[in-house]
């Protein structure tokens, strides 16, 4: 196994754990032992247990975006490209659910462990990029209505991700990819032209 | 001693912005040494005929039905282009019609009247060019040097430039942190006020215009008046698609602009993001 590969499985070892447990109950000893590695070994991979954090925010934020660019490269109405991002999130959201734990009860739930270096848009970058081409491309196609962006994303985001966080707490009345269709037509009316 | 080239300025349809403009070059009477003005509409010069010349300078636009020394303005820029070695159109009105017409060689960015002759033609944009532009054309042609063009005919030692290489606000731009309202010293002026500068081709903040300044350097955006599009609508608003602007710098694609500037902003540069006065260096542990 390569360095990189072995670097992925710490990782997705790491996002487990910490979107099981949180960021705080989970400690570099608990990585290492589910990776039946030693804790000296973790850290010629991650520096400390912050870093490890950032590091999983870039890729999650990275693997999204390149799903969500192949989306925006497509040449098809917006209203299908929202259907296609809302079923790319509420997809992985079931068959990954750690992902967007991660995201909710790490990252938005504890900004100060990415105060230092992740601030910003610095390590979502990938992924809000690509929202924003999206977003772009479909006001140019006179597709969507030219707005304030971040009035735009929230919606969007804010909604599938309440979805989700409404999923995982059981309180839904059908399965999340039930709701693919009626949510994208929701932010498709909100969002048009 | 090298003869003086035989140069004939001819006034299309213009301001005179092009004419005033080269009045103000510094060094003017230099030129005069080097080249004869055989006619132009506002310096002395000899009394107008259609005849040879070493340059054509035509300044303004082309247009049906106007007369221009006793022809048709059309006719007349026929005859002397070709009996002209060399033509420089002059200004942006000449080069892609601009304010008033048509171009010589474009017309905003399709092909002009004389594109099928461009190997003869020099252009010059700007509203007006500086006068070390046409300065340069002037002194090189009579030194008879060649002057390298980029794919429009333009002068590649001015036009390789943007006009945003040299503002004095270059910081603010790379740090993305935009003046929100018209007249401030401090602060970009992409993002909000319109400006041009990232991607209009021009050495105006490079030279400065009467030597002293240039438009975003007091606060007001670059117009773009060097290039094909020129005059836009709501100079002094960004066109921006949810917030996107719609035009970004040269060279890089919409992509990566974006992760760069969403980074620079990320980063929250806090001297910057004051105003200069009011940042005092022992605030943050600098370096
Ligand atoms: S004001 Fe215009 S020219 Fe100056 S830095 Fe900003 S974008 Fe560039």
């Amino acid at each position: 196994m390569s360095k990189e590969e072995k670097k992925e499985l710490i990782m997705k070892t790491a996002l487990n754990l910490f979107a099981k447990r949180g960021f705080y109950n989970t400690t570099i000893a608990d990585i290492a032992k589910e990776m039946g590695m030693s804790v000296g070994n973790m850290y010629n991979y991650f520096p400390s247990k912050e870093s490890l954090a950032k590091e999983l925010l870039t890729y999650s934020s990275k693997r999204f975006g390149n799903e969500i660019k192949k989306i925006n490269e497509m040449d098809i109405h917006s209203r299908e490209k929202i259907k296609k991002i809302v079923k790319l999130y509420f997809e992985t959201a079931i068959n990954e659910p750690e992902l967007i734990d991660y995201f909710m009860r790490v990252y938005l739930s504890n900004k100060e462990i990415f105060a230092n270096g992740c601030e910003g848009m610095l390590c979502v970058s990938a992924f809000v990029t690509e929202i924003m081409l999206f977003f772009e491309e479909g006001v140019k196609r006179k597709e969507l209505k030219n707005q304030d962006f971040f009035a735009a994303f929230g919606l969007f985001m804010g909604y599938i991700g309440g979805l989700a966080f409404l999923n995982k707490e059981g309180i839904l009345t059908k399965s999340l990819s039930e709701y693919i269709e009626p949510v994208s037509e929701n932010i498709y009316n909100a969002l048009k032209a | 001693m090298r003869s003086k080239l035989k140069v004939i300025w001819i006034d299309a349809v213009t301001c005179y912005g092009c004419s005033h403009s080269f009045l103000n070059y510094k060094e003017i009477s230099s030129l005069f040494d080097k080249i004869d003005f055989k006619y132009h509409p506002v310096l002395p010069s000899e009394n107008f005929e259609i005849k040879e010349s070493d340059l054509l300078i035509i300044e303004g636009a082309l247009k049906n039905n106007y007369s221009r020394l006793g022809f048709s303005l059309n006719e007349l820029i026929s005859k002397l282009f070709f009996k002209a070695k060399k033509v420089l159109a002059l200004g942006t009105c000449t080069v892609y019609g601009g304010m008033f017409g048509n171009g010589i060689m474009f017309n905003k960015e399709e092909k002009g009247k004389y594109y099928k002759c461009r190997e003869k033609i020099i252009n010059l944009p700007g509203c007006p060019p500086h006068p070390d532009w046409i300065a340069y054309v002037l002194n090189m042609l009579s030194e008879n040097k060649k002057i390298a063009l980029d794919e429009f005919n333009r002068p590649q030692d001015i036009f390789s430039y943007t006009s945003h290489a040299g503002c004095t606000r270059n910081e603010y731009f790379e740090w993305k942190i935009d003046s929100q309202t018209f007249g401030t010293k401090e602060g970009c002026l992409f993002y909000y006020q319109g400006c041009q500068g990232p991607f209009t081709h021009s050495s105006c903040n490079k030279l400065l215009w009467n030597e002293v300044s240039s438009k975003p350097r007091v606060g007001t955006p670059c117009f773009g008046c060097t290039e094909p599009s020129f005059p836009k609508h709501n100079l002094f608003n960004t066109e921006t698609f949810m917030g996107i602007p719609s035009n970004i710098p040269l060279g890089v694609n919409k992509r990566s602009y974006l992760t760069l500037s969403g980074i620079a902003k990320s980063l929250n540069n806090e001297r910057l993001n004051k105003k200069l006065i009011d940042y005092n260096c022992r605030d943050k542990n600098e370096n």
